[in-house]
């Protein structure tokens, strides 16, 4: 470390802690029941937990704030020796933004979008009259530059919404550090990106944390992430504090259950090899769903083709009572695929087989026994449920539509998939905001078991929910495939959660399959330049692993730009390390196959990858 | 940002010529005969006759309309039935104490409305703020006359100031002098359109001030004045032009009710007497004009509404 | 990067077995409890409905009735036998402003239903149609909306006269537009929700997905709406009758009756006969308007944030 830093100085502390909501009618209700511990200089603090733990509203009592409706009830919170709980904002003014700042989870949310980058960027400490304008704008440029944004000269000349989301996270944290404060609050702030783009940003941090020498406080529920840039973790469930301690400890040696059970939730990557043996065995009978060269996009174009095309050329299979996981990062259209599947989006050219009898490509056309057996459940519970409808009517509904029941027996086919999903009977009689998210989520993959169908395809079911409800939710797929052999295709941009469920992968980019084969095979080499990047960002629960993938991921990287989809030639050629001007950008790459199922779609040799 | 301003204004321009339809045929559905409204019961077929070839109203339909539009378009508003004077005549023996009400109506109740409306999204839950809300919540439900009355209740009645009736012209006068003229029927129309835009600027501010990037410049220490007039304002400034411009377009109504109400001549009077005289020349040509200003000011609303988006100012 | 030496570990204490429960989501809303403000605009509103209904029998006098046939009574003071005193044809102003109640009243209710039924039917037909007609039903309607609603008032009762039933079909086309539009707004944003198109995946036909899943859901935004729309119904035909272009004379109507009186604030010896119908109207449109609010300030809910 560059500095001499005392690092016993305890920069921050709570000290039995308590936050409380103020209800409409006058009502106390406690958020945060006596928390607490310290942060030191050059310390990294995680607090962990889940939605409604607590952990944005105690990382915000840091800064002496409270969110409109909530106030400090109780205990302290010491920023360098003072309470912060007792001050007015006045009084709070000189620290914020010079001792402490925050780092939000959305930087577009952050940023005001009718002020330039760079004034906002410097306003803290100009305002404080800890530097002057000149003195900012250096030490703006110079955290640009460590920051490794593209153009630093110029990009604080910008508005927001001129640069990109993992950009603008960046700028937000040399916001955070130009006042060169003691305590930085990070909250959330790599959530809201792509698993490739998140380790650029995390790298940045972590360098400028340590070159800066400052504390501090990061909040997630990301487990993986926390590994790797946290010194202790504070593990929090409603309110209060379960286990807290160095970052070692708590993840490989937790001693709370409830610990134990977040560790549990995060499934590690299969090692190469492991896995499900796949055998080589055809099937005789026809796969569940197949879809045969499929393109598809939105808009109107020219030629009846749609203005943009998303997919181009897919093919995939599924197999009875098998589940596909269908993983890509943000744009890649692994949505539009099951959209096209589920008939909601109809293909432009190819075709979509149920039972090796071709669909029609649109939902309107297709009988109601083909929409039957194709069902689809949506990521987010909230819209996907009638607010104004009972569980027993979202449910009844599509069993008396589809099979006809009526009255008691339709009550009774009810209280059924209620049990299938793990749910008690009394639920039939609530409405969906009665209910938690991961229940709400049960209820959707309820409704669409109701139909009794062959396939349900799944859009990220699992990416809005906490860790540990997300892994419920995946035992209760497994279990359901295991007893109804139900085909399920999963789709997902968490690579972990889809390796441990899946049978099959398909890796998507571009709108184009990259890679496509049994879990155990994608995941070991060769591989697709692309689903080799995708493996090697996944966080793991390890201490170190940023630093040893960064190193790698150096070598290997090009430009971290968004993903374009082309025309012709492959779609990762910017991307690609080992992409061969010439071939790569103009030709379309051939499919290889390695005779066990694994294709892999590269102008490279197998035995080159 | 240029080709969506320019769509607007096309879409502007249809707007009116669809407002000049239903104005020209709507007057059009007039059961009985112009001509012969126009001369009385006792005129000769032939007389009829030749007024009829005379005001057009032997031609097709649509080309009555055209040559309507066409005429308009150049500055001929025709002649009023009920009194045979060119309307443009008319127009201009009135327009003034129209005009003059509502620019002074606009000058001074809409920086006030503002003023306002804004003081009271700073200090949101103050009294000031709710002894506001009350009053315009109250004023914005109740008709203009009864504001009108109110006005006049307290002023004449209960301090003796001003009268109930505007007399005498405004010809001559200086600002304050026609500000003491018409005091009563521009305080009453400021106060029509106070209520709304005290309500509506009081919002938009609002809205903005619960954005996240204040809160974020909250949490960095900005103070409290920089907040309101750097971050906040900035960005309440579009859906602020939008309810202003808006509100004026509602002037264009309000002043009718006024003109009636405090007895002065002017651009709705003429109107209402044209109604009430079925001369359909005279409604045709002044409700364009009344038409036009509204469709005017509500472009001006759209327009300011994305002028000030950010995005659309500064594309990538 | 030096650790400090200390490595303190804190468990909090357990129970073997516990199960963590997932939060729940918000907790179910309590029903509609009004506030003070709430329950002025009730009562008041209440009590205007009251007389509309049974005015004409509490009256003392008919509506065109004489208290004082035969003396000079014009804009005379409150007194024995005219609570309110007298208007400008020497009629009673309390009774005529109790069959004012059920004429204005009634002719705004009915304007505003038939603005609404139109409105709604046609604004969510235009949601759920296929875009070209929905765009064509916009066009119109906007065609409509960018008139200033008096000045359209004029041109019809120019055109046919004022009688009642022309006002009752003139307000109801005018305010269907803005009917429209809202129920449209509404409309599409419904017709975008994931359940919607759940429904439309399982092969549900388009009058079930109007009926089960837009209207449950569009019921709550647009009820507190038609309360707005009745007030601003009632200032339409009032200020039309104000203007001498509604309710005609000697039928009794609170708009009219601010008109007829005028000359009272200059040379009547009382001015009620003005002050009572405006103060009518006034009293009657802000109850409403404080019903609405206060029923809008309680629903709260991601749809109904829609005023």
């Amino acid at each position: 470390m560059p500095k001499d830093i005392d690092t016993t100085e305890v920069i921050f502390e709570a000290r039995n802690l308590h936050i409380s909501a103020r209800a409409e009618d006058g009502t106390e209700i406690p958020i945060v029941k006596g928390v607490d511990f310290k942060v030191r200089r050059g310390e990294v603090v995680a607090l962990i937990g889940e939605s409604g733990s607590g952990k944005t509203t105690i990382s915000l009592s840091a800064l002496g704030y409270c969110k409109p409706g909530l106030e400090f009830t109780g205990g302290e919170a010491m920023l360098l020796g003072e309470d912060v709980t007792k001050k007015t904002t006045d009084e709070l003014r000189p620290s914020r933004g010079e001792n402490v700042a925050y780092l939000a989870q959305s930087a577009a949310a952050t940023f005001n979008p009718s002020i330039r980058i760079n004034e906002q960027v410097t306003e803290a400490p100009v305002l404080h009259k800890t530097k002057s304008q000149a003195e900012a704008n250096e030490k703006a440029l110079a955290l640009y530059r460590a920051l490794e944004l593209p153009d630093p000269e110029n990009i604080g000349d910008r508005y927001p919404h001129q640069v990109s989301g993992g950009q603008l996270q960046r700028l937000m944290a040399a916001m955070a550090l130009c006042g060169d404060p003691d305590l930085l609050v990070l909250d959330e702030p790599t959530t809201a990106l792509d698993v490739t783009t998140q380790i650029e940003v995390l790298k940045a941090f972590k360098h400028v944390i340590q070159e800066e020498g400052a504390a501090a406080i990061y909040v997630t529920h990301d487990l993986a992430v926390v590994a790797q840039v946290a010194d202790h973790i504070v593990v929090l469930y409603n309110g209060e504090v379960k286990e807290a301690g160095p970052t070692d400890i708590i993840i490989n040696r937790p001693q709370h259950p409830y610990t134990k059970r977040l560790m549990n939730a995060i499934k590690p990557l299969p090692e190469p090899g492991q896995g499900e043996e796949s055998s080589d065995e055809h099937l005789r009978d026809d796969p569940a769903l197949e879809v045969r060269k499929v393109d598809a996009g939105y808009g109107k174009g020219v030629n009846g083709q749609p203005l943009v095309k998303i997919l181009r050329d897919i093919n995939v299979s599924i197999e009875r009572g098998k589940t596909v996981g269908i993983i890509g990062e943000s744009g890649c259209g692994k949505s539009t695929l099951a959209r096209v599947m589920a008939g909601l989006l109809p293909a432009c050219d190819g075709e979509v087989l149920l039972d090796g009898n071709v669909l029609p490509a649109a939902v309107e056309n297709r009988s109601r026994d083909q929409l039957r057996r194709v069902q689809f459940v949506y990521q987010m519970a909230d819209t996907a449920l009638n607010p104004r409808q009972y569980v027993r009517d979202i449910l009844g509904r599509p069993v008396e539509f589809y099979t006809g029941l009526k009255g008691k027996k339709k009550r009774a086919r009810v209280e059924e998939l209620l049990e299938l999903v793990e749910l008690p009977t009394s639920f039939a009689d609530r409405f969906p905001h009665e209910l938690s998210g991961g229940q709400k989520q049960r209820v959707n993959l309820a409704r669409a078991l109701a139909a009794e169908p062959e396939v349900v395809l799944c859009d990220e079911v699992t990416s809005a929910l906490d860790t540990i409800v997300g892994a419920n939710v995946i035992d209760l797929l497994t279990r359901l495939q295991r007893e109804t052999g139900v085909s399920f295709v999963f789709i997902s941009h968490d690579l972990s959660t889809v390796a441990s469920f899946a049978d099959e992968i398909v890796v998507l980019y571009a709108g184009r399959v990259a890679e496509q084969g049994s879990t155990d095979k994608v995941l070991s080499p060769p591989y697709h330049p692309y689903t080799k990047l995708l493996v090697s960002s996944v966080p793991e629960t390890r201490i170190g692993w940023l630093e040893e993938a960064t190193q790698t991921r150096e070598a290997q990287s090009g430009i971290s730009g968004g993903v374009t989809l082309t025309e012709i030639g492959c779609p990762f050629f910017k991307r690609c390390p080992q992409a061969i001007a010439g071939t790569c950008d103009k030709i379309d790459p051939p499919r290889r196959d390695d005779g066990h199922g694994n294709i892999i779609e590269c102008h490279i040799e197998l035995s080159n990858l | 940002m240029t080709s969506l301003i320019l769509r607007r204004l096309g879409i502007g321009l249809i707007t009116v010529l669809a407002v000049s339809i239903i104005i020209f045929f709507g007057t059009k559905i007039l059961p009985g005969d112009a001509a012969q409204i126009r001369l009385g019961q006792e005129a000769t077929e032939a007389n009829v006759a030749a007024l009829r070839e005379r005001l057009g109203l032997d031609q097709p339909v649509y080309m009555q309309y055209l040559s309507w539009l066409m005429n308009f378009a150049s500055g001929d508003l025709g002649t009023s039935l009920s009194s045979d004077v060119p309307i443009t005549n008319l127009i201009s023996d009135r327009y003034q104490n129209t005009i003059i009400v509502s620019t002074l109506t606009a000058l001074i109740g809409v920086p006030i409305s503002l003023m306002l409306g804004i003081m009271a999204a700073m200090y949101p839950g103050s009294v000031y703020d709710r002894i506001l809300t009350f009053i315009s919540v109250s004023l914005v439900a109740a008709p203009e006359f009864f504001t009108a009355t109110l006005l006049v209740l307290i002023f004449v009645f209960a301090l003796g100031v001003g009268n109930a009736v505007v007399v005498g012209s405004a010809d001559g006068k200086g600002f304050f002098e026609l500000l003491a003229h018409f005091a009563l029927p521009i305080t009453t129309l400021s106060f029509v359109i106070a209520s709304q835009l005290i309500r509506m600027s009081r919002a938009a501010v609002l809205n903005v001030m619960n954005s996240p990037y204040i809160e974020m410049a909250i949490l960095k220490g900005v103070p409290r004045k920089r907040i309101i007039f750097r971050h906040a304002l900035l960005n309440a400034i579009g859906p602020i032009v939008n309810v202003v411009a808006l509100n004026l377009a509602y002037l264009v109504t309000g002043v009718i009710v006024v003109e009636i109400y405090f007895g002065y001549p002017g651009l709705a009077t003429l109107i209402v007497q044209g109604v009430q005289t079925r001369d359909f020349v005279l409604i045709q040509g002044l409700g364009m004009i009344f038409c036009m200003t509204y469709v005017v000011l509500m472009l001006v609303a759209d327009i300011a509404a994305f002028v000030s988006n950010p995005r659309l100012r500064h594309p990538k | 990067m030096n650790k400090p030496p200390k490595t303190e570990h804190f468990v909090a204490p357990f129970e073997e077995g516990i199960s963590f429960e997932e939060l729940q989501d918000a907790p179910p809303r309590a029903g509609y409890k009004p506030t003070m403000a709430g329950w002025v605009g009730i009562v008041v509103v209440t009590f205007w409905a009251f007389i509309a209904f049974a005015g004409p029998w509490l009256a003392p006098y008919g509506e065109n009735e004489l208290p004082f046939p035969d003396a000079y009574s014009e804009f005379q003071v409150p007194q024995e036998g005219a609570r309110l005193g007298t208007d400008v044809e020497d009629r009673d102003i309390l009774s005529r402003v109790m069959f004012g109640a059920g004429r204005t009243i009634g002719i705004s209710l009915a304007a505003t239903l038939l603005a609404y039924g139109m409105g709604v039917v046609l604004g969510i037909g235009a949601a759920v149609s296929s875009p070209k007609v929905d765009m064509v039903m916009s066009r119109i309607n906007d065609a409509f909306l960018s008139l200033p609603t008096i000045m359209l008032g004029l041109v019809v009762v120019a055109a046919v006269g004022s009688s009642i039933p022309v006002l009752i079909v003139t307000a109801g086309f005018i305010y269907a537009s803005v009917v429209f539009r809202l129920s449209r707004a509404i409309g599409m944003e419904i017709m975008v929700m994931d359940f919607v198109e759940s429904a439309k995946a399982r092969g549900e036909g388009r009058w079930w997905i109007i009926t089960r899943e837009i209207w449950p859901n569009a019921r709550m935004p647009l009820i507190t709406d038609f309360g707005l729309r009745l007030i601003y119904v009632i200032l339409f035909i009032s200020s039309l009758s104000f203007l001498g272009l509604g309710v005609q004379p000697p039928q009794a109507d609170w708009g009219s009756m601010v008109r007829e009186n005028l000359g009272a604030l200059q040379y009547g010896a009382s001015i009620i006969p003005v002050l009572a119908p405006a103060i009518s109207i006034a009293t009657l449109t802000v109850a409403i308007n404080l019903v609405v609010d206060d029923v809008s300030a309680h629903g709260g809910g991601k749809l109904s944030g829609r005023m």
